[in-house]
């Protein structure tokens, strides 16, 4: 049945394309590889986006033809990939890395060709030196990290304890934690890790356990390591506050790790994720409700924070477009770098010259898991 | 067999003719990744083709050769046309050390032991961080080489200037494994091919020779994971990742592991084949899979000795 | 004490999954000396058809037994499709199919299913069970009893029955295993059925405990080769013992030297036990025919 629909897209696409394609844009994301859970949604919420705005007339009278590529989370597949989109296809802009290993291979070719590129990858490095024609959306681990220290902070904890992925998330995490922990006055006294695909964490866990003065645990990571971590901290009845990170992003978090092991951890996390408990008066509240309705009732699945960055970076490059009037590169790039107080999933972004990405704190809520679902932490 | 001036001939043409049919510049790069996987698969050409012997790691002297040409420069100022040179004896080095105990292994504990070890290389790429910047990746920094070339007066894109280099690395690269092929080690490694014991028996330093062949295949590796890393100006430890190990056996295989000209089809055509499979999306996968088993079900020998068979007929 | 109790009972809960994995290579490489690279998705597919076969509605035990059937019955595809056609092929070949036939059940999976992670309730409850200070879950039990079940079924089998002991003639030398009557094509059916649904029960076990996507299954046949590698290829008892030792391995080096170097300080002992044992800790010496 699904590939089926997936076939009808593809001719639809095809013939979308045949008919009259005049802005072209490309992406390269991890639809498969170990960031497919990552990509897979981020390319579902363009296709969607692209067929519904065409539908709608397109922008600027003209349609939007989407190239996608499927870069497997390979980096060197992505600057190929990369290199075909400027190169071969002529698109006016590139959307994509859904990690950051891809993203920083894509960052040359972007910034060689001058075309404007939005990137999906967390990592602050992305955009920090601020390159001419790099932006991104998602918000940085380094203000994810800043977040969960703050909430630590208000709680009175100082002291506490960090077991992360050695993936790209979860070392990339690591290491602004570790440059920002101080900032906060807190002190990080184990420091464990565990591999992306690993069963068991109960023996790094175990020694932060023994570990005394540990007051928190904090896990950087995503994938399936949390959902295990947040497992074995319950086997072992470690008792403390467990905080996971933002790549814990969807509903589906709470069903891998169950329900009663889930209860009570905290997290940093986009509003997306509670759009339902959103105050009535919150600006993200209508955004993020049409996007979850939409997306839900097109792939019959859950969404997540990850393709709610592709969302955002769609709805920038669009309104960019409509600023610009034309399909020029470098007008292109310079009216994203003017987006304003657009509301997007992941906050509301304002740019400037010196700030590609253009959250700030207030963009994530801190979240608590009971009885099994999230509620807002005042 | 093809004889050595008319592969090397062969070649040379498709390196410099090619361009004329490129549809947009973008096809540079894929000529120079065949190039630089070519490289790497000619080396494995030597180890498995010549030696008979099995390597599921070599991406991992990729990866050395690779962050060499990232660290190097970026903490003892070395070049990084130097530093790709340093990395290519590191590599060499470091075969030496490990093939020693490693091939004395046959069939798939060979192949497990050589996996363990490109595993082991990638993980202290991911792991040491303070050096390597860990799992995102690391900056390479420019060759220069093309800047020098516009100052006299060759004027060529990114992608041209590597379609270039690689395209001449990679024809040295056969030039050197061509003329292995026809010394007196080189029969006495197609000799060990045949039989280790049968070569022992007429006096042939097994070990030795198993062990230049796994250096050499080592270099290889190691100097086309430097050509990709500069190219790429960014390198991450995927490029020492076992699946980069598989698809370039896969290609030495595919193409026929016996020969130099079976390296550059088997490259030529595992580095389009995802390139041209785009079409078909989510099916993508699929369709590499069955490709893979395909080509090694219905030419075993890979297909640069079965379509020369074909057409010289069935009698051979 | 508590300390390396928990450590030991991690190490035994990675182990047995490893066991279980690598106990599925077993049976094919009796009968064909092939090391079945795709012998990972199989333990993917075991897991994976349950879940989806759990969402349409079945319950547990009935799903597990459907994926294990569909496991098997893709296992004999694979060698019909795959592995018949290319008999006498080189190692190096052999491994490509495999690997080939591995990116074909992956690709295969994504389109089928999807991308995401899935769970499905462990058999009897998430309560821990405590033991001498430290924890193991009800459900590393159930993965640990499994890969005895299977070993002393495979155990048994080799030994103790005539197909077994035909599985071995066959992968000793098929044409005189024919010769003697042994029905060669019937045995590798049955191999590489039984192999695929060791791996699919596999599955079934462990998804409780590691979660389980299209995408699983790389890594655990790399772990489970390995684990095959280190107690000799071929031999059941090697398979269980590789097993255990390697996820021992991985929990004492996570516990006590660095958590970052837990695979390393498997890879290394695998390479250090080849040095001196270039067959595996079980595995038979042979020589050479010319």
């Amino acid at each position: 049945m699904k590939s089926l629909t997936a076939l009808a897209t593809l001719a639809a696409l095809g013939l979308a394309s045949a008919a009259s394609a005049d802005i072209k844009i490309g992406a390269t994301m991890s639809e498969t590889g170990p960031a497919a859970f990552l990509g897979d949604p981020e390319a579902k919420t363009l296709k969607m986006l692209v067929e519904k705005l065409n539908a709608a007339g397109g922008i600027n009278g003209e349609q939007i033809e989407l190239v996608l590529y499927d870069d497997g989370g390979d980096p060197n597949k992505a600057r190929t990939f990369a290199t075909r989109l400027v190169e071969d296809d002529e698109v006016k802009a590139i959307i994509g890395g859904t990690t950051t290993g891809t993203t920083m291979s894509i960052i040359p070719v972007a910034e060689d060709s001058e075309v404007p590129f939005i990137s999906l990858a967390g990592a602050v490095e992305i955009i920090e030196p601020v390159k001419e024609w790099t932006f991104k959306t998602p918000h940085t681990d380094r203000m994810a990290c800043e977040k969960i220290f703050e909430d630590m902070k208000a709680r009175g904890i100082s002291k506490i304890g960090m077991i992360s992925g050695t993936d790209g998330f979860g070392a990339s995490m690591r290491k602004q934690c570790l440059g920002v922990v101080g900032n906060y006055g807190i002190e990080i006294l184990a420091d464990e890790s565990y591999g992306p695909t690993d069963a068991d964490m109960t023996p790094q866990l175990t020694n932060i356990k023994n570990t005394a003065g540990i007051q928190a645990v904090l896990n950087p990571g995503f994938g399936q390591g949390p959902s295990i971590v947040t497992r074995n901290f319950q086997q072992l009845a470690v008792g403390l506050p467990l905080y996971q990170s933002h790549g814990v992003a969807s509903k589906s978090f709470i069903d891998l790790a169950g329900a009663e092991a889930a209860e009570g951890v905290h997290l940093p996390g986009a509003a997306l994720l509670v759009a339902d408990l959103l105050p009535a008066d919150d600006p993200q509240k209508p955004v993020v409700e049409a996007y979850t309705a939409e997306y839900t009732a097109k792939y019959n699945e859950a969404v997540s924070t990850f393709g709610g960055h592709a969302y955002d970076a769609f709805q920038i490059l669009m309104q960019a477009i409509e600023r610009a009037g034309s399909d020029d590169p470098s007008a292109i790039r310079d009216e994203i770098e003017k987006t304003t107080g657009y509301v997007g999933t992941g906050g509301v972004v304002n740019m400037t010259p010196e700030d590609h990405l253009g959250l700030d704190l207030t963009a994530f809520r801190m979240l608590e898991i009971k009885d099994g679902t999230w509620t807002l932490v005042e | 067999m093809v004889t050595k001036r008319v592969t090397l001939l062969i070649l040379a043409i498709l390196v410099i003719a090619s361009p004329f049919f490129f549809p947009s510049s973008f096809y540079y790069r894929i000529g120079s990744l065949i190039f630089v996987n070519g490289l790497a698969v000619t080396g494995l050409v030597i180890l498995i083709g010549y030696a008979g012997q099995i390597s599921l790691g070599h991406a991992g002297f990729a990866g050395i050769g690779g962050y060499s040409c990232a660290l190097l420069p970026a903490h003892l100022g070395l070049h990084p046309g130097i530093a790709a040179i340093v990395g290519a004896i590191l590599s060499g080095a470091i075969a030496w050390l490990v093939g020693r105990p490693i091939l004395r292994l046959k069939g798939h504990y060979l192949a497990i032991a050589t996996l363990g070890f490109g595993i082991l290389v990638s993980m202290v790429l991911a792991n040491e961080a303070w050096l390597t910047k860990g799992p995102d990746g690391i900056e390479v920094p420019d060759l220069g080489l093309k800047d020098v070339l516009e100052l006299v007066g060759l004027d060529l894109s990114n992608s041209q200037f590597w379609y270039w280099f690689s395209g001449i690395a990679f024809v040295i690269g056969a030039w050197v494994a061509l003329n292995l092929y026809d010394s007196p080690s080189g029969r006495a490694l197609r000799a060990l091919h045949g039989s280790e014991i049968a070569a022992r028996t007429v006096g042939i330093d097994v070990a030795r020779l198993k062990l230049q062949a796994f250096v050499i295949s080592a270099v290889y590796a190691s100097l086309a994971g430097s050509l990709l890393a500069l190219q790429n100006k960014f390198i991450t430890p995927d490029v020492a990742g076992f699946m980069h190990s598989i698809e370039w056996v896969t290609m030495a295989v595919l193409g026929g592991a016996g020969s130099v000209l079976g390296a550059f089809f088997g490259a030529a055509i595992l580095t389009t084949l995802p390139q041209v499979l785009t079409v078909f999306q989510e099916y993508e996968q699929i369709l590499l899979g069955l490709v893979m088993m395909l080509c090694m079900i219905f030419m075993r020998d890979g297909l640069l000795p079965s379509v020369l068979r074909l057409i010289r007929g069935k009698d051979k | 004490m508590a300390e390396l109790m928990q450590f030991v009972l991690s190490g035994l809960t990675v182990g047995a999954v490893y066991a279980l994995v690598a106990l599925g290579f077993t049976i094919i490489y009796n009968a064909s000396d092939v090391v079945n690279f795709a012998q990972g998705e199989f333990v993917m597919l075991g897991g994976m058809i349950t879940v989806f076969a759990n969402m349409a509605g079945l319950p547990i035990p009935l799903a597990a037994l459907t994926a294990i059937v569909v496991t098997a019955v893709a296992g004999v595809a694979l060698n019909k499709l795959a592995i018949e056609p290319a008999r006498g092929a080189p190692v190096v070949s052999l491994i490509i199919i495999t690997i080939g036939a591995s990116i074909f059940m992956r690709g295969l999976a994504q389109v089928v299913f999807d991308k995401q992670l899935h769970r499905f309730p462990a058999f009897t409850g998430d309560t821990p069970i405590m033991i001498m200070g430290a924890t193991i879950l009800p459900q590393a039990l159930w993965v640990l009893f499994g890969a005895l079940v299977v070993f002393a079924g495979l155990w048994a089998f080799f030994t103790r029955t005539l197909t077994g002991k035909a599985v071995l003639a066959t992968s000793n030398n098929r044409l005189a295993a024919q010769l003697v009557g042994i029905n060669t094509n019937w045995v590798m059916t049955m191999s590489f059925a039984l192999s695929a649904g060791i791996g699919a029960l596999a599955g079934v076990l462990v998804t409780p405990i590691t979660n389980t996507s299209y995408d699983v299954g790389i890594a655990l046949a790399l772990k489970g080769f390995a684990a095959a590698m280190l107690g000799g290829m071929g031999n059941p008892i090697g398979a269980l013992v590789g097993g255990l030792l390697l996820g021992l391995i991985e929990a004492l080096t996570a516990g006590y030297i660095s958590s970052v170097y837990k695979d390393a300080a498997a890879f290394v002992v695998i390479l250090l036990v080849l040095f001196f044992m270039p067959r595996g800790i079980f595995g038979k010496s042979s020589t050479d025919r010319v």
